[in-house]
C-alpha cells in the first residue's frame, strides 16, 4: 500500500473533514429545535396537528436517509421555486432526518420528568405553554443531552450520504482524492479513519461531560 | 370564602367524590382526615380544579370556578397548593424556585420578588439557603421552601396535601410550626393531614371523610372527644392508638 498521496493531498481530507463535522453541528442544533417542535405538535390539543407531527416522524424513520436527500434536492426547489445551494439543501435533509429521531428522544425525555412538576407550575398559576417551556422543557433536555451527544455522533456518519448531491464533505473528498490518484483502497482507509478518530474523540468527550452532569446533578 | 355544593368526581366508573358539600370561610383552618383512598386528595384538587369535578359546583367569593368563562389560572393563582413530595423545580435555586410564578405570572418586578422571596425565606428559617439547589436539602427545608414559594403568589388560601407524610418524624414539627404560624396569620387553608395532635391545635372545624363523602364535620374537640358516627369512632380508635 502506498500512503505517499497524502503529502499532496491531505487538505482535502482536512477540508472535507471540516464541512463534516459542520453539517454535523448544524443537523443537530436545527434538528434538535425542529425535533422540540415536533414533540410539542405531538401533544396538541388539535388532532390534525398531532398527526401531522406523527406522519412526519414515521415518514422520516421509515425511510432511508439517501431517499430523503434525494428527495430534499429535487422535490425543495421544486416546492418552493428557489435556487438552494448545494451546502443548505445537504444541511435541510440531514436536519429533517435528524429531527423525528430527536422528537422521539425528546417525547421520552418528557415523560420523565416527574408529573408533579407540572401540577406545581399549574399550581402557581403557570398556563400550560410556561409551565412547558420554563419547567418542563429544561429538564427534560438534561434527561436527553447524552442521547443528543450520541444523535451528533450519529449525524456524522450520517452526513456522508449527502455525498451523492456534490457536497464537498469527507466522503466526497475521498471520492475526488481516489480519481485522481487512481487508488482505490488507500483513500478509504485514510478517511475511515478520520471518521473514527472523530467519533471516537466525541465518544469520549461526551462520557466525560455526562460524569461531570451527574456530579453536579442538581437533583 | 369557598363553598362546595353537590361535587361528584369520578375516574372512569370509578366514583371518587359522591355529593360533597361544605364551606370553608375566611380566616378559617378546616383539617380533613379519612383513611386512604377516601378522596381526600382528589377533594383537595378539585378546589384548584388540578382535576375536574364530575358534577357539581365550586364558588369561590361569588364565582363558580367551573364555569367555562372562568380563567383557570387565576384561580389557582389565589390558590396555593402544597403537596406532600414538594415538588420543588430541581434546575432552579430556592430564591427562583419562590421567584420564578411571581415574576412570570404576577409580573412583578425582579428586584420586589427577590426581596418578597427573601422576607418568606425569612419567615420559614431558611433565608441561608437562598442560592441552594433543593437537592442539597432535605425533606424539611424542602416543604418549607414549598410552602414560601406558594406563599409568594399572595394567595388568598392554602391548600396542603399531607405536607409531612413523606417526612423523617424529626422534620415533621418544623414544617407543622410554619403551618402554625400561618393558621394565627389568620390565612384561609384547608389541610389533608393524619398529624391528629396538629389537627386539634389548628384547626377550626374538622372534616372526616370516608367512602368519598363527608360524614362528619365538627370542632376538634368534639370530633376527637365524642365522634358520632361508628365509622369515625373506628377510623380514630385505629388512628390515635
Ligand atoms: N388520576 C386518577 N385516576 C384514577 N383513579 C384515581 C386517580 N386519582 C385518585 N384515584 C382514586 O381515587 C380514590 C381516592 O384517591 P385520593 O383522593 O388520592 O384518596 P386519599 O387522598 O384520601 O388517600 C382512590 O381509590 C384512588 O385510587
Ligand atoms: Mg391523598
Amino acid at each position: 500500500m502506498n500512503f505517499s498521496f497524502l503529502g499532496s493531498y491531505y487538505t482535502f481530507f482536512l477540508q472535507g473533514a471540516y464541512v463534516t463535522v459542520l453539517l454535523a453541528i448544524i443537523s443537530v442544533i436545527a434538528g434538535t429545535i425542529l425535533g422540540v417542535l415536533l414533540t410539542l405538535m405531538r401533544r396538541s390539543k388539535i388532532q390534525a396537528v398531532r398527526w401531522i407531527s406523527i406522519a412526519y416522524v414515521e415518514f422520516i424513520r421509515g425511510t432511508p436517509l439517501l431517499a430523503q436527500v434525494y428527495l430534499v434536492y429535487v422535490g425543495l426547489p421544486m416546492l418552493t421555486q428557489l435556487n438552494i445551494p448545494d451546502f443548505a439543501t445537504g444541511a435541510i435533509a440531514l436536519t429533517i432526518h435528524a429531527s423525528a429521531y430527536i422528537s422521539e428522544t425528546m417525547r421520552s425525555g418528557i415523560e420523565a420528568v416527574p408529573y408533579g412538576q407540572a401540577e406545581a407550575a399549574r399550581s402557581l398559576g403557570m398556563n400550560s405553554r410556561r409551565t412547558m417551556l420554563d419547567i418542563i422543557l429544561p429538564q427534560a433536555f438534561k434527561n436527553i443531552l447524552p442521547a443528543l451527544g450520541n444523535q451528533f455522533i450519529g449525524n456524522i456518519k450520517d452526513s456522508s450520504l449527502v455525498s451523492v448531491i456534490g457536497i464537498s464533505e469527507l466522503m466526497y473528498e475521498t471520492t475526488t482524492v481516489r480519481g485522481t490518484t487512481a487508488l482505490g483502497l488507500e483513500p478509504i482507509i485514510v478517511c475511515s479513519l478520520i471518521y473514527l478518530v472523530l467519533t471516537l474523540t466525541l465518544t469520549r468527550l461526551l462520557t466525560f461531560v455526562e460524569r461531570r452532569l451527574k456530579s453536579s446533578d442538581h437533583r | 370564602m369557598i363553598t362546595v355544593k353537590h361535587l361528584y368526581k369520578s375516574f372512569n366508573s370509578h366514583e371518587v367524590l359522591n355529593n360533597i358539600n361544605c364551606t370553608i370561610h375566611d380566616g378559617e383552618v378546616v383539617v380533613i382526615i379519612g383513611p386512604s383512598g377516601s378522596g381526600k386528595s382528589t377533594l383537595l384538587r378539585c378546589l384548584n380544579l388540578l382535576e375536574t369535578p364530575t358534577q357539581g359546583s365550586i364558588i369561590i367569593d361569588g364565582q363558580d370556578i367551573m364555569t367555562r368563562k372562568i380563567n383557570i389560572d387565576q384561580v389557582r393563582e389565589k390558590m396555593g397548593m402544597v403537596f406532600q413530595q414538594f415538588n420543588l423545580f430541581p434546575h432552579k435555586t430556592v430564591i427562583q424556585n419562590i421567584c420564578h410564578a411571581p415574576i412570570r405570572v404576577r409580573k412583578m418586578k425582579k428586584y420586589d420578588a427577590e426581596q418578597q422571596g427573601l422576607e418568606l425565606l425569612r419567615k420559614v428559617g431558611l433565608r441561608d439557603k437562598k442560592d441552594a439547589y433543593p437537592i442539597t436539602l432535605s425533606g424539611g427545608q424542602q416543604q418549607r421552601i414549598a410552602i414560601a414559594r406558594a406563599l409568594a403568589m399572595q394567595p388568598n388560601a392554602m391548600l396542603f396535601d399531607e405536607p409531612t407524610s413523606a417526612l423523617d418524624p424529626e422534620m415533621v414539627s418544623e414544617v407543622l410550626n410554619v403551618i402554625k404560624d400561618l393558621a394565627k396569620e389568620g390565612m384561609t387553608m384547608v389541610i389533608v393531614t393524619h398529624e391528629m395532635g396538629f389537627a386539634k391545635e389548628v384547626g377550626d372545624r374538622v372534616i372526616f371523610m370516608d367512602g368519598g363523602q363527608i360524614v362528619e364535620e365538627n370542632t376538634p374537640d368534639a370530633m376527637f372527644n365524642h365522634p358520632q358516627h361508628a365509622r369515625t369512632q373506628n377510623f380514630l380508635s385505629k388512628i390515635l392508638h
